[in-house]
């Protein structure tokens, strides 16, 4: 099928960018996005151009670094990422407009490429349990319940991708945010900083500029990862937790991971 | 009080404002209506329920000072929610300072109530001031000698109501106010349960189908009386 693509180019961080067409005859609806992508690149390269920048690593939809707003959907027509994205998902003739995640917290590095460290700053903030060094762990001798385990999995299952964050009309990072705080906060590993990563990771998230959530919910709709809103929930409860607990409460939940509770 | 402090400066403790406002908003909003249905016993009981309404509280409280309390709390709890929501609207507006060139929302249309917070609330505010200069004060919508202010001792609430809306234009301003009203109350009463971090997966569901009951309630029961006034089932007295 032939394609007419109008792909967002931008040199760099500094300069402003526009939308280019360019026509791509031969496309295979078999092909990946990102495939299609690739051959569109080697045809610029063989006619002396600059190809196309975009970020792209597993191409199993894994990994979370591939994410463009295809047609103004974060990851295009289909709930998965862009790199899991056929071409028969489009038709012969589609003219489909290629953008960048566009937030403030995400400054675009070149064409299609955006610079996602924000995210980064928002896990060091708390998205980690503090272990003690020593012998491996008795498989088991924590219990956790089904439900537990079920709920932390679901929240675990974010990549980092940020089309939460490039959906959003916001910009809002809550998805990204609830789905880390809330993984952990399931679990009795995570319960003795629970309360105290929810406020640091809530306030790193803030400033660095992200929007604040009204519940539209386009975030969820486009997760490859199918995090739900109920994430953003758990962290809303976690840190109103975080203000009325005094630090001596907190430590009651170094007690629930003894018991399990 | 520094850990209140400290959460209201994060956009989820702006969040919990918006929320705990919002539900003394919506206490409000409930009884107002369900006192508002009193017009349909007669002109009888809604008189003497407005001046009732005086000595709510008796006999700890003197004349008119609980209402008095209801109203301070009721624009403390506006003011908040309006400042609340400005700030975060700056916030968000603030946070894609490059639009896309191409936007498609992929939320179902029964999710335009969350589309419409903002301007709706705008629009929700001056009906608020509408509301109070027309029904409360009487200085807009009557003509003269139909309006009779209660402070003057003469509760004639009952036909304050049916003139008002004997005026089509004023009914079709209301009835749209509440329809405004209805939307606002179903993403908001949602909205709270997520911020306030009530709702979870198990329960989202059912707190959605309460924020739609709850919103369909308010707008029904309220629009319900200038429907009644223009079709004759609620005459003057």
């Amino acid at each position: 099928m032939d394609l007419r693509l109008r792909i967002w180019r931008q040199k760099n961080k500094d300069t402003a960018g526009k939308l280019v067409t360019y026509e791509l005859p031969d496309v295979s609806p078999d092909m990946s996005f990102l495939e299609m992508l690739d051959i569109l690149n080697e045809r610029l390269i063989e006619q002396g151009e600059e190809p196309v920048a975009f970020d792209h690593d597993c191409r199993e939809g894994i990994c979370g670094m591939c994410g463009l707003v295809i047609n103004g959907v974060a990851h295009g027509p289909e709930v998965t990422t862009t790199c899991q994205l056929h071409m028969r998902h489009f038709k012969d003739g589609d003219t489909i407009t290629i953008e960048p995640w566009r937030a403030k917290a995400f400054p675009v590095m070149k064409d299609l490429m955006v610079d996602r460290t924000s995210f980064e700053r928002i896990i060091q903030a708390g998205g980690y349990v503090s272990v003690a060094t020593g012998g491996t762990p008795d498989a088991n001798a924590i219990l956790i319940s089904k439900e537990s385990a079920e709920a932390a999995m679901d929240a675990a299952a974010c990549i980092g991708c940020g089309a939460c964050v490039a959906a959003c009309p916001n910009g809002s990072a809550m998805l990204f945010t609830g789905a880390k705080i809330a993984h952990l906060s399931h679990l009795p590993q995570g319960q003795p900083e629970r309360y105290d990563r929810a406020r640091n990771m809530v306030e790193v998230m803030d400033a660095e500029g992200f929007g604040g959530c009204t519940n539209y919910g386009e975030c969820a709709a486009v997760c490859p990862k199918e995090i739900k809103l109920d994430v953003i929930a758990r962290m809303n409860g976690d840190l109103i937790k975080s203000t009325f607990l005094t630090s001596g409460t907190r430590k009651m939940g170094a007690n629930a991971t003894r018991t399990g509770k | 009080m520094t850990g209140v402090m400290t959460l209201y400066q994060t956009s989820i403790g702006k969040k919990v404002v918006m929320a705990v406002t919002g539900a003394i908003l919506l206490g409000f909003v409930f009884v107002h209506m369900f006192g508002n249905l009193k017009i349909y016993s007669g002109p009888v009981a809604l008189n003497e329920y407005a001046e009732q309404l005086r000595y709510l509280g008796k006999p700890i409280f003197g004349y008119e000072q609980l209402l008095w309390i209801a109203r301070v709390v009721l624009l403390g709890a506006v003011v908040m929610h309006i400042v609340s929501a400005v700030q975060l609207t700056l916030q968000s507006n603030g946070s894609r300072p490059q639009p896309y060139n191409v936007n498609t929302r992929t939320q179902p249309a029964y999710r335009y109530a969350s589309y419409t917070m903002r301007w709706g609330g705008v629009v929700l505010f001056l009906f608020i001031i509408f509301h109070l200069l027309h029904f409360t004060f009487g200085t807009v919508g009557y003509s003269s000698g139909q309006f009779v202010n209660p402070h003057s001792g003469v509760y004639e609430v009952y036909n304050n109501v049916v003139y008002g809306f004997l005026n089509p234009i004023v009914s079709i301003f209301y009835i749209a106010a509440m329809i405004a009203l209805g939307l606002h109350i179903y993403h908001g009463t949602w909205s709270m349960f997520q911020t306030l971090g009530i709702s979870s997966e198990k329960m989202s569901g059912m707190l959605r189908s309460f924020a739609a009951a709850f919103a369909l309630v308010i707008a029904l029961g309220n629009i319900s009386i200038p429907i009644a006034v223009l079709m004759g089932i609620l005459p003057l007295s």
